[in-house]
């Protein structure tokens, strides 16, 4: 079973292609026709997708290490956290939500919470210095104004 | 003469306040990432261009600042490699061989100072190597129609699934998958919506930049927060350097594996696929096999500092090549910059060289003047990139990423946009633990339009005639490459790449 993850990346290929047919019978034609139509280039790269996973299936070569339990969690929180920062960003603001966010981080890579909780501050603080208030650039506002 | 009068005409354009500022701003850039162990050349590039992009900066500035960070992260890639014996990007990794032994046995400062000049002479020769290779591959480009360049986007992807991955249908599912990515959205030809789902935000498209910076950027944060437990790079004291001044007769003794280092790079660099890791590979073995009688490569020869320095910046430069004249970049990096042109609305090719030469000549002239800078910046004032070394990956990564997300909202607004970014940080990370190349895949996204266009361009042309895709005799040339470039190692190749080091997860944008 080393190879199982390869055999996966395989059959996710495969399952790729099928998508593509799928949504690629489903795309209207146009009153503008050109010989090739736009569902060729798709499926012909589709077709490559296929071999290539049939050839991964068949001689896979790789057999990665996965993260376990706690580190498994880090990336999965880390994850999470972006996710959250995305939806935060617009509603809170530039500052604070990337204070949490690279607070947050920092902790996952080591920081003790003092230290992460100032870094979080310090770059969130220091970006906003640089971008919004140097360089001009206009980064999300919450209802606060930064 | 002609060309020379364009590089003259280029170093008016370059020579402005703003550009040199922006030059030695990028210069500082690339080094400082090139030495952080993780941060790559494409990794920093592609944090910036979206920067560059939303500050508005025109493309020539836009493209000196990065070139030169690109060229930076060339030279700073040694700093580590040497100091702490881990590479700064992958390309420095041979590097690691001669340089840290060196390190141990107190030549901190020659091996410094050797890989610093060797790194300019590999750029600056290369630099030339471009002056003059380029131009000459306009004229053949300007023979090709929609057939040709068809045939050529097979050829990039030929190349870099047969040349420089260590799995071929790994590569050519990276490439498919770009490709996939870059038919999403309304079809340029017909305008109908394909393959978005209902989502109205794909209409658009995916913007290659988000998925450049997901890709790459974000999947380096990922992969840092996985392992954090077992990098003791942060714990690491760099040791103590000297003087860093490299004796004359160090500087004589190396200069014959400058110059033959800096021709194989160049080489390496102009193949598409190759890219600077290639280069200082070849470099590093070659020297190794031509000059090592005494078995001293590998125990701090400076010799071994050198070749592969010289090697991966000569690379660096040969791979603009393709990218400029032709479209088609050839690694990691040039495909960001090719991003980064196609995000100011400038196609590289033939066409580029007619229409703005003030841009790709002005853009030439900066590569000069970079490596000049890199120079004086890399010998005297290297104890401040040392320092900045020293800075723990547990704040430095945060950072990163922030800076990466600014850069993107920054163009959109949008947070859809970031979520979209952070579902390519988590494939990225995937793809990098199942050994999928990532190259490939911005390759695909940032390619596949014209690619399609040029197809469908053809068959119209033709009234739907496939024969017409390889009947002309450049075309079925170009093809005949592709075909032996990707099946070729299938052959022999394959134990070129065993011999050549990897890390578990090696550094996003194999160059």
């Amino acid at each position: 079973m080393r190879h199982i993850s390869d055999r996966i990346l395989g059959l996710a290929g495969l399952a790729t292609a099928a998508v593509v047919v799928w949504q690629g019978e489903q795309i209207q034609e146009s009153f503008i026709q050109d010989p090739l139509g736009p569902r060729a280039f798709p499926y012909v790269v589709a077709a490559v997708i296929v071999i290539a996973s049939l050839a991964i299936i068949l001689r896979p070569s790789s057999a990665p290490q996965w993260p376990r339990g706690k580190r498994l969690l880090a990336v999965a929180a880390a994850v999470i956290v972006l996710v959250a920062y995305a939806e935060l960003l617009p509603r809170a603001g530039f500052v604070l939500s990337t204070a949490l966010a690279a607070a947050f981080l920092s902790w996952q890579l080591g920081a003790r919470p003092r230290s992460a909780v100032i870094a979080g501050v310090g770059i969130s603080v220091g970006i906003y210095v640089l971008f919004q208030l140097v360089l001009g650039l206009s980064l999300a506002r919450g209802p606060w104004g930064f | 003469m002609e060309t020379l009068a364009s590089l003259a005409a280029g170093f008016a354009v370059a020579l402005t306040v703003q550009n040199l500022l922006l030059a030695l701003l990028g210069c500082f850039l690339g080094t400082v990432m090139g030495a952080l162990p993780g941060l790559g050349p494409s990794n920093g590039v592609a944090i910036l261009i979206p920067l560059a992009f939303t500050l508005g900066l025109p493309a020539t500035p836009a493209l000196i600042l990065l070139t030169s960070v690109y060229y930076g992260a060339m030279y700073g890639g040694r700093i580590s490699s040497i100091l702490l014996n881990i590479p700064g990007d992958e390309p420095a990794m041979m590097t690691t061989l001669d340089g840290f032994p060196m390190a141990q046995k107190g030549q901190v400062g020659e091996a410094l100072a050797i890989s610093g000049i060797a790194s300019f002479v590999g750029a600056f020769f290369a630099t030339w190597g471009l002056v003059f290779l380029a131009p000459q591959l306009v004229r053949v480009a300007l023979l090709f129609g929609p057939a040709e360049y068809f045939a050529l986007f097979v050829l990039a992807f030929a190349m870099l699934g047969g040349i420089a991955s260590r799995s071929q249908s790994k590569a050519a599912l990276a490439a498919a998958l770009g490709l996939l990515i870059s038919t999403v959205g309304v079809d340029g030809q017909t305008g109908v919506p394909r393959f978005t789902f209902g989502e109205v935000h794909f209409y658009d498209g995916i913007d290659f930049l988000v998925a450049i910076v997901g890709l790459f950027a974000l999947s380096e944060v990922l992969i840092f927060l996985e392992k954090h437990g077992d990098d003791t790079a942060a714990a690491a004291r760099p040791p103590k350097h000297g003087r860093v001044t490299p004796p004359l007769w160090m500087l004589a003794r190396t200069a014959g594996s400058m110059t033959r280092s800096t021709l194989l790079g160049f080489v390496a660099g102009v193949l598409p696929g190759a890219g600077a890791s290639l280069g200082s590979f070849l470099a590093y073995s070659f020297e190794k096999r031509v000059k090592d009688k005494d078995g001293t490569f590998g125990k701090g020869d400076a010799r071994g500092v050198a070749a592969p320095e010289a090697g991966n910046n000569a690379a660096a430069g040969g791979a603009l090549v393709p990218m400029l004249a032709l479209g088609v970049p050839g690694s990691g990096t040039t495909a960001v910059l090719l991003a980064m042109l196609l995000a100011l609305n400038i196609t590289p090719g033939p066409l580029l060289f007619q229409n703005n030469p003030d841009v790709v000549w002005g853009l030439i002239a900066a590569l000069f003047i970079g490596n000049v800078m890199l120079l004086l910046m890399n010998i005297p004032l290297v104890g401040l990139f040392v320092r900045v070394l020293q800075i723990p990956p547990r704040y430095l990564m945060p950072a990163v990423a922030m800076v990466s997300f600014v850069g993107i909202y920054g163009i959109s607004g949008s947070s859809f946009d970031l979520l979209v970014m952070t579902a390519f940080g988590v494939a990225g990370w995937a793809l990098r633990k199942l050994d999928v190349p990532l190259v490939p895949i911005i390759l695909g996204i940032l390619l596949g339009d014209q690619m399609e266009k040029n197809l469908r361009r053809a068959m119209t042309i033709s009234n739907g005639d496939a024969a017409a895709l390889y009947d002309s005799w450049l075309s079925a040339g170009l093809w005949t490459l592709a075909i032996v470039g990707f099946v070729l190692p299938l052959l022999f190749g394959r134990r070129l790449r065993a011999r050549m080091p990897s890390r578990g997860a090696a550094p996003a944008g194999r160059k």
